[in-house]
């Protein structure tokens, strides 16, 4: 144990933000159900005490779907228990966090193919079979 | 990146993915405190922006706002934005010095006349022109003569937006801010001591997104930064609502983590981002390390009395202060508004008599 664990710092920090995030995220779920729009909450505009994103994350556990994202860095997208409800962090290529969101959709768009991208890969293939076939 | 291209064609260059750039957006929108659903309108305008040529002067300064920049998280979305402008400018972090550097400043005014962004940091002496010097060249000269063409002036840093600690009572250089001189040109004050690195690269971002000057609030600071107090987003205001404060720094109260109002904490009259923002990769802030909020984005915050002394004890100092610092025939310790608005009047008026 070090020096600084001796101390005896009870925190008792709490904002008093966790449940209501949790309400907007439930209604946000129930509009989704509906058919319309879901939402995006970025976790920076939240004033969150020490320990209370956590919190949050372990009142929104872990559900069916991990994805891991190579793009300028790494990037996770987690299925919460509640289908719908997606937890996505944005890391630089040093592995640090640039941007948390809590997503209530039915697919994170970030997960798409994107129009340019599959033109580029079908360039790509394109050169490669006439290589092949050179 | 060539100054022909725009960046989503540089990112590509790079082979950055639409995904991956669609990433950096989001960052980016979450940088300018944007609301997540306007990251399309982001892309859509990043995608397009053109290569900004950026001029940053240096001025009374201690080197604070350039250090809190480029230590910030280097990669990614800082080194993009970075990459994203034309730095044409800066004595501290170029390589060219003397003549050369001048020369690289004047080439750069002439070839974007009317469009080139003018960053500065410190303050500018109007006392004597010998107190801060570039290059032989007064900082009033040179702020004059680089703003003149410019599109838009930031002002990084306590001491550019309002004077900051070099105007701090006695004021010995009769330091001005940055909108005491230019009075012709739109000017973003980006106060702190330092300023927070992400809100420096968010006002950018703003500027290469959208070619214009974010929403300011009175005292010309971006409301998306500046528009709450630290107080308002504060994990310690329920305790305040509560009356739960620390009296001392080792009490049950400190190591409960309850409220430092009453240990001088400036959160309520100070309007900056450090409560959601955070320092150090958004690790902490001065209160989640227990110790109040100077004010260090506020004019005249070195001047406000004690900042162990809550805000009820009088921002310009106590009736005892005050009397004590007559007595004394200092004024230690007043510093108030008006006293410093008045030096900066003074100090400004003998400039335009000595170079009229």
């Amino acid at each position: 144990m070090s020096a600084l664990d001796s101390i005896a710092v009870q925190a008792e920090y709490e904002t008093g933000n966790v449940v209501p995030l949790l309400h907007e995220i439930r209604h946000a779920l129930e509009r989704l159900l509906n058919g319309e729009d879901g939402a995006v909450i970025d976790m920076r505009s939240l004033p969150l005490a020490p320990g209370e994103e956590k919190r949050i994350e372990d009142a929104l556990g872990k559900g069916e779907v991990h994805a891991d994202l190579d793009a300028l860095g790494p990037t996770t997208i987690l299925e919460t228990s509640y289908p719908g409800v997606w937890l996505i962090t944005h890391r630089n290529t040093e592995g640090e966090v640039i941007g948390r969101f809590i997503e209530v959709t039915r697919f994170p768009s970030i997960l798409e193919s994107q129009p340019e991208d599959i033109r580029t890969g079908l360039t790509a293939l394109g050169n490669r079979l006439a290589e092949d076939s050179a | 990146m060539r100054k022909d291209q725009n960046l989503g064609e540089y990112l590509r260059t790079q082979g950055v993915s639409r995904r991956g750039f669609l990433k950096f957006c989001s960052a980016t929108a979450s940088l300018m405190a944007l609301p997540p659903s306007a990251v399309a309108q982001v892309a859509e305008a990043l995608a397009s922006a053109r290569r900004p040529s950026v001029i940053w002067l240096s001025f009374q300064e201690c080197t604070g706002c350039t250090e809190s920049l480029t230590r910030s998280h280097a990669p990614t979305v800082e080194s993009l934005i970075f990459d994203a402008i034309s730095l044409d400018y800066h004595h501290t972090l170029q390589v060219a010095s003397g003549e050369g550097a001048e020369e690289a400043r004047h080439a750069a005014m002439e070839e974007n006349d009317g469009e080139y962004l003018l960053v500065v940091d410190g303050s500018i002496p109007l006392g004597n022109p010998g107190y801060s010097t570039i290059a032989g060249i007064s900082n009033l000269d040179m702020l004059k003569d680089t703003a003149k063409g410019a599109a838009a002036v930031i002002a990084v840093g306590t001491c550019a937006a309002f004077g900051g600690i070099p105007q701090a009572f006695p004021n010995p250089t009769g330091a001005v801010s940055v909108s005491d001189i230019i009075t012709d040109k739109p000017i973003i004050n980006v106060s702190g001591c330092p300023p927070i690195p992400v809100v420096i690269t968010g006002v950018l971002a703003h500027f290469l997104t959208f070619g214009t000057i974010p929403e300011l609030d009175h005292l010309g600071r971006p409301t998306a930064f500046f528009g709450q107090t630290i107080h308002d987003r504060c994990y310690r205001r329920p305790f305040y609502e509560r009356g739960q404060f620390a009296h001392t720094f080792d009490d049950e109260g400190a190591r409960k983590g309850w409220c430092l109002y009453e240990l001088g904490c400036k959160g309520p009259t100070s309007y900056n981002a450090c409560a959601t923002v955070k320092w150090n990769e958004g690790t902490s802030f001065p209160i989640g390390s227990g110790h109040g909020c100077l004010g260090c984005s506020e004019p005249g915050f070195w001047d406000h009395g004690s900042f162990y002394k809550p805000i009820s004890a009088g921002l310009w100092g106590s009736k005892e202060t005050l009397l004590g610092a007559a007595a004394a025939g200092a004024a230690l310790g007043i510093g108030s508004a008006m006293a410093a608005r008045a030096r900066k009047k003074k100090a400004i008026k003998e400039s335009e008599a000595d170079s009229s």
